[in-house]
């Protein structure tokens, strides 16, 4: 296989407070290659957005990413002096946030912001970037750019905003995208656009894409692959039909089920008992036994990542594949 | 955009009549106005006579009505103590407490704004606490103390700077000025530093604190991710950010330290507008008392207007003409 | 999560993660002891014309009187003890600053509510008033009130009063229109309960932590303004000097060198207001719901 564009290995990534040790990622490890779209899942506070920051280094204090290796195109990105990382940012990963509003700048126009992502990373004349950002909303389909090039981020729509943060992302044709929930705050109907028009453009123009999300039905018809991540570790790798049709975690099974359109009409909507558990007082063991059917005195010990079928991961001592088997 | 000001020129002169009234009240009814507008070492004869060309012995509204008219005209009333007008006193002085206050309010911005974005940017630095802690002094310390200090410890123990007075002035487009001349220059350093001290005080922990609550937000960390270096980030993001606030804080505070040079211009024995009230309250020139403070309070006017309409204008949300895309 | 503390346990927490704050408060402890206290530890009653003897006048510090009393800060110009002088100022600085305060939140308070519940023109005459007196800096509200009213300790203050009220009720009223406009004062309206029940027992609650942090910086203003004012001789009178008048008395002779009928009270004046201040910034800090991430 060739080199993946993007390779995480063990990834941690700790937050310490005054109350104690957050572990907000940890021992995360997958690839991707160029071309491909990754899922993330999970819900909120399973660490899949601080994920994408740790890749990108945006990990605010009083968290760090305390282990591993980011290898982007073999590339260690930990091992790089802040200088080389800056140039890597917006430039070769770009990242797209979850709301428009609250990340483009209120007070800058937005070909201000767009221009300087350009300008940043290459020397070119501000008529010549500017042609490059009306080009770059026209592809993400966003009609007279002109006029949206000269506006503040408050005269547009959520779903042109989120078009221009796609297009931002898009500026410097980078070797991967990371989208941390970029429809969640959207119209059903505009998640719908944007999320076909995101798939035409990462075929296109092979570059990878890593879809953070919590929701199962926007990964289904979007990714390759698919993370399943829980309490800030990977529970269920593997490809997305694989996953979906034979889940071998408990959770991912929970969270399958849990989508309203998987229940007959009538019957009471299935859900997974319990709550994620505070991050601070993670003890030894799976974290997810508390909520689990299957557990049982095994899993007190932490579980490691299993293989029990080529292709895919599991992180559970009681996996479903022995159900699937049975 | 002209509608506004339109609106604040009106709301304005209502807020003008409206004071006018206050201190005709103040003047003319709560205090003796024999007392306040009548020199009272004028013997009876000549009381009476003021006494009537006042009008003080007819009723209350038709009085006001005639304060108005004179008001309007620009009468004020003469100095008991210089025997000129009023207004003519006050506007004599002027100059030099303008003078003295735009220097301050220059210092203040220029020092204010970079050692409040430092403190924002690096909270826990020994500098950041130490000009932390000096902006707590700055802002605590009575101006009238400081200055004090200031004059003891410049003036009477190291005689580097004169103790009182206003420089040498020069002529400037009409107007008297003595910043020109370096003898002006040392005159006017103590008052200004003294003046200045507070709002650079209420700009470093402004701006710090706008910085650290911006640099929380995620537009910065968007900016981040697109690569931008950090000086840009600060520089354009962020100070854009708190810039408004600030400005509108400076512009509003510009009146306050017009106020505050009342003490200052005692201390130092300024020849300015605030020297001038407050000699005036001791020996009881009451017709510059009034003048001074409708004047005052039309140069209140006029600066928040103009605060109001620069704030419209540097924050693009706030305007009216837009369309939503 | 974390253990459970009560939110008095909480801030006090918090607040003690500022060592400065804490000096602050020490020193903000003895201040008030010693105003409390002040006729009982002066050594001299310097009110007390009897015990006063012009040929003390303006010794330095450490020097003794003819009755051999200990002049540990000096004498004044007319043969007072200065230490004493700065215990009977302290007095009346806190005092009036503090009773100012005190009237203008209530007053400030009160008005604040009943804006924020009667509304429209009620509120629309209120806030009026409160803004046109908002943009003008309390100092010269202050001095055209003096001006017009004269001298004196009562005058003073009130003219404090009528200077400060102005910032409590646009707090308040901020406060109680979002609680207003929560449910549960829907729901009390819906109830019909009587409009007193519905201010008192809910929105004057939620107006209170707000007014306590302003009350808390402004307390230090108002003592630093009324000191400005009777530096400027137009605040207290002679009879009843607060650390202001005696700055004012000093300040002549400073510029012969007897530097301490000026200096001593001052620095009692600035050690006030800072330690207040420290002690309010903290507080501010901690209470700051935007800073908690």
């Amino acid at each position: 296989m060739s080199e993946p564009t993007l390779r995480v290995e063990n990834l941690r990534t700790h937050f310490f407070t005054r109350q104690g040790v957050v572990k907000a990622v940890e021992d995360v490890s997958f690839s991707i290659g160029p071309g491909k779209i990754l899922g993330l899942v999970g819900e909120s506070g399973s660490g899949k957005s601080m994920t994408g920051y740790s890749i990108m280094d945006l990990v605010d204090p009083p968290g760090r990413v305390v282990a591993g290796r980011i290898l982007l195109h073999g590339r260690d990105l930990r091992a790089l002096a802040p200088r080389e990382m800056r140039d890597i940012r917006g430039n070769r990963i770009a990242m797209i946030f979850q709301d428009p509003m609250m990340t483009l700048n209120p007070v800058l126009r937005v070909d201000t912001q767009m221009v300087e992502a350009i300008r940043a990373h290459a020397d070119t004349s501000r008529q010549a970037a500017l042609a490059r950002a009306r080009e770059a909303l026209a592809r993400v389909g966003i009609p007279a750019p002109q006029e949206r090039l000269s506006a503040y981020p408050h005269q547009l729509s959520g779903g042109m905003r989120q078009r221009v943060g796609i297009a931002i992302a898009l500026l410097n044709q980078p070797d991967l995208i990371i989208a941390d929930e970029p429809t969640t705050a959207l119209d059903v109907t505009i998640q719908g656009q944007i999320l076909f028009e995101m798939q035409k453009l990462t075929r296109e123009s092979g570059t990878a894409l890593i879809w953070i999300t919590h929701d199962l039905s926007v990964i289904a018809g979007l990714a390759d692959e698919i993370c399943v991540m829980y309490a800030g570790r990977i529970v269920e790798h593997g490809s997305v039909d694989q996953v979906l049709d034979a889940p071998l975690h408990p959770y991912t099974r929970g969270l399958i089920d849990s989508v309203p359109g998987q229940s007959r009409k009538g019957a009471p909507l299935r859900q997974i008992p319990g709550m994620t558990p505070s991050l601070l007082e993670l003890g030894p063991g799976c974290a997810f036994r508390e909520r689990c059917a299957y557990a049982d005195a095994a899993c007190q010990r932490d579980p490691a990542l299993s293989v029990p079928v080529p292709g895919r991961q599991v992180r559970c001592f009681h996996p479903l594949v022995q159900k699937a088997n049975a | 955009m002209l509608a506004i000001i339109v609106r604040r020129l009106m709301q304005s002169v209502l807020v003008l009549y409206f004071m006018s009234l206050l201190v005709f009240v103040g003047v003319y009814a709560i205090g003796n106005p024999v007392d306040i507008l009548i020199n009272p070492q004028a013997d009876q004869a000549d009381i009476a006579r003021a006494v009537a060309a006042l009008g003080l012995d007819k009723p209350l509204w038709q009085q006001y009505l005639v304060f108005l008219r004179q008001a309007l005209s620009g009468d004020l009333g003469k100095s008991f103590a210089y025997n000129i007008p009023a207004i003519q006193l006050i506007l004599e002085r002027m100059p030099a407490t303008l003078e003295l206050a735009l220097a301050a309010t220059a210092m203040a911005v220029l020092l204010g704004i970079p050692l409040g974005l430092w403190a924002g940017l690096k909270p826990e630095s020994w500098q950041a606490k130490l000009i932390l802690t000096g902006s707590i002094l700055g802002f605590s310390l009575p101006t009238f103390w400081v200055g004090l200090m200031l004059i003891m410890v410049f003036a009477v123990e190291l005689g580097w700077l004169p103790a009182s007075g206003r420089g040498p002035t020069t002529d400037l487009l009409g107007i008297p000025v003595s910043f020109l001349s370096w003898e002006g220059i040392r005159h006017l350093i103590l008052p200004a530093i003294n003046l200045a001290l507070f709002k650079l005080a209420l700009l470093i922990r402004l701006t710090r604190a706008g910085t650290r609550e911006a640099l929380l937000q995620d537009y910065v960390k968007f900016a981040r991710a697109k690569g931008l270096s950090d000086a840009r980030v600060v520089l354009v993001h962020v100070l854009k950010n708190i810039m408004v606030p600030i400005v509108t804080v400076i512009g509003l505070e510009f009146g306050s330290v017009i106020a505050f040079a009342i003490v200052t211009e005692s201390i130092f024995a300024w020849p300015g507008m605030g020297k001038l009230i407050i000699d005036s309250i001791n020996v009881l020139d009451r017709p510059v008392i009034v003048a001074y403070l409708l004047i005052i309070v039309a140069l209140f006017i006029l600066i928040n207007l103009a605060v109001d309409i620069t704030y419209s204008l540097l924050d693009p949300r706030v305007r009216i003409d837009e369309t939503k895309g | 999560m974390a253990s459970a503390q009560t939110p008095f346990q909480r801030v006090a927490a918090d607040f003690a993660q500022s060592k400065l704050a804490l000096v602050g408060l020490a020193m903000l402890f003895v201040i008030l002891l010693v105003a409390l206290f002040a006729p009982l530890i002066s050594p001299q009653n310097p009110y007390d014309l009897a015990q006063l003897d012009v040929l003390d006048s303006r010794l330095p510090p450490g020097s003794k009187s003819g009755n051999g009393l200990m002049f540990w800060l000096g004498s004044d110009g007319q043969g007072r003890d200065m230490l004493s002088g700065i215990f009977y100022g302290l007095r009346i600085s806190l005092g009036v600053g503090a009773a100012s305060t005190l009237c203008a939140a209530i007053i400030g308070l009160a008005l604040g509510l009943c804006a924020a519940h009667f509304g429209r023109r009620t509120d629309s005459v209120i806030m009026r008033v409160v803004d046109i007196q908002l943009s003008f800096p309390s100092i010269l509200i202050a001095l055209i009130l003096l001006a017009l009213l004269g001298q004196g300790i009562g005058k003073t203050i009130l003219a404090l009063i009528l200077a400060q009220w102005a910032y409590y009720a646009r707090t308040a009223r901020s406060a109680a229109l979002i609680e207003r406009k929560k449910e549960y004062i829907e729901a009390a309206l819906c109830l019909a309960l009587p409009p007193s029940r519905i201010v008192l027992r809910h929105l004057l609650p939620n107006c209170l932590p707000p007014l306590f942090v302003i009350a808390t910086v402004q307390v230090a203003a108002a003592i630093a303004l009324e000191a400005t004012l009777s530096f400027l001789g137009i605040g207290v009178p002679i009879t009843e000097p607060s650390l202001g008048l005696l700055i004012k008395n000093g300040f002549d002779y400073m510029l012969s060198g007897e530097y301490w009928i000026s200096v001593f009270p001052g620095i009692a004046l600035v050690l006030t207001i800072v330690s207040i201040n420290l002690v309010a910034d903290q507080l501010r800090d901690v209470l700051n719901p935007r800073l908690q991430r």
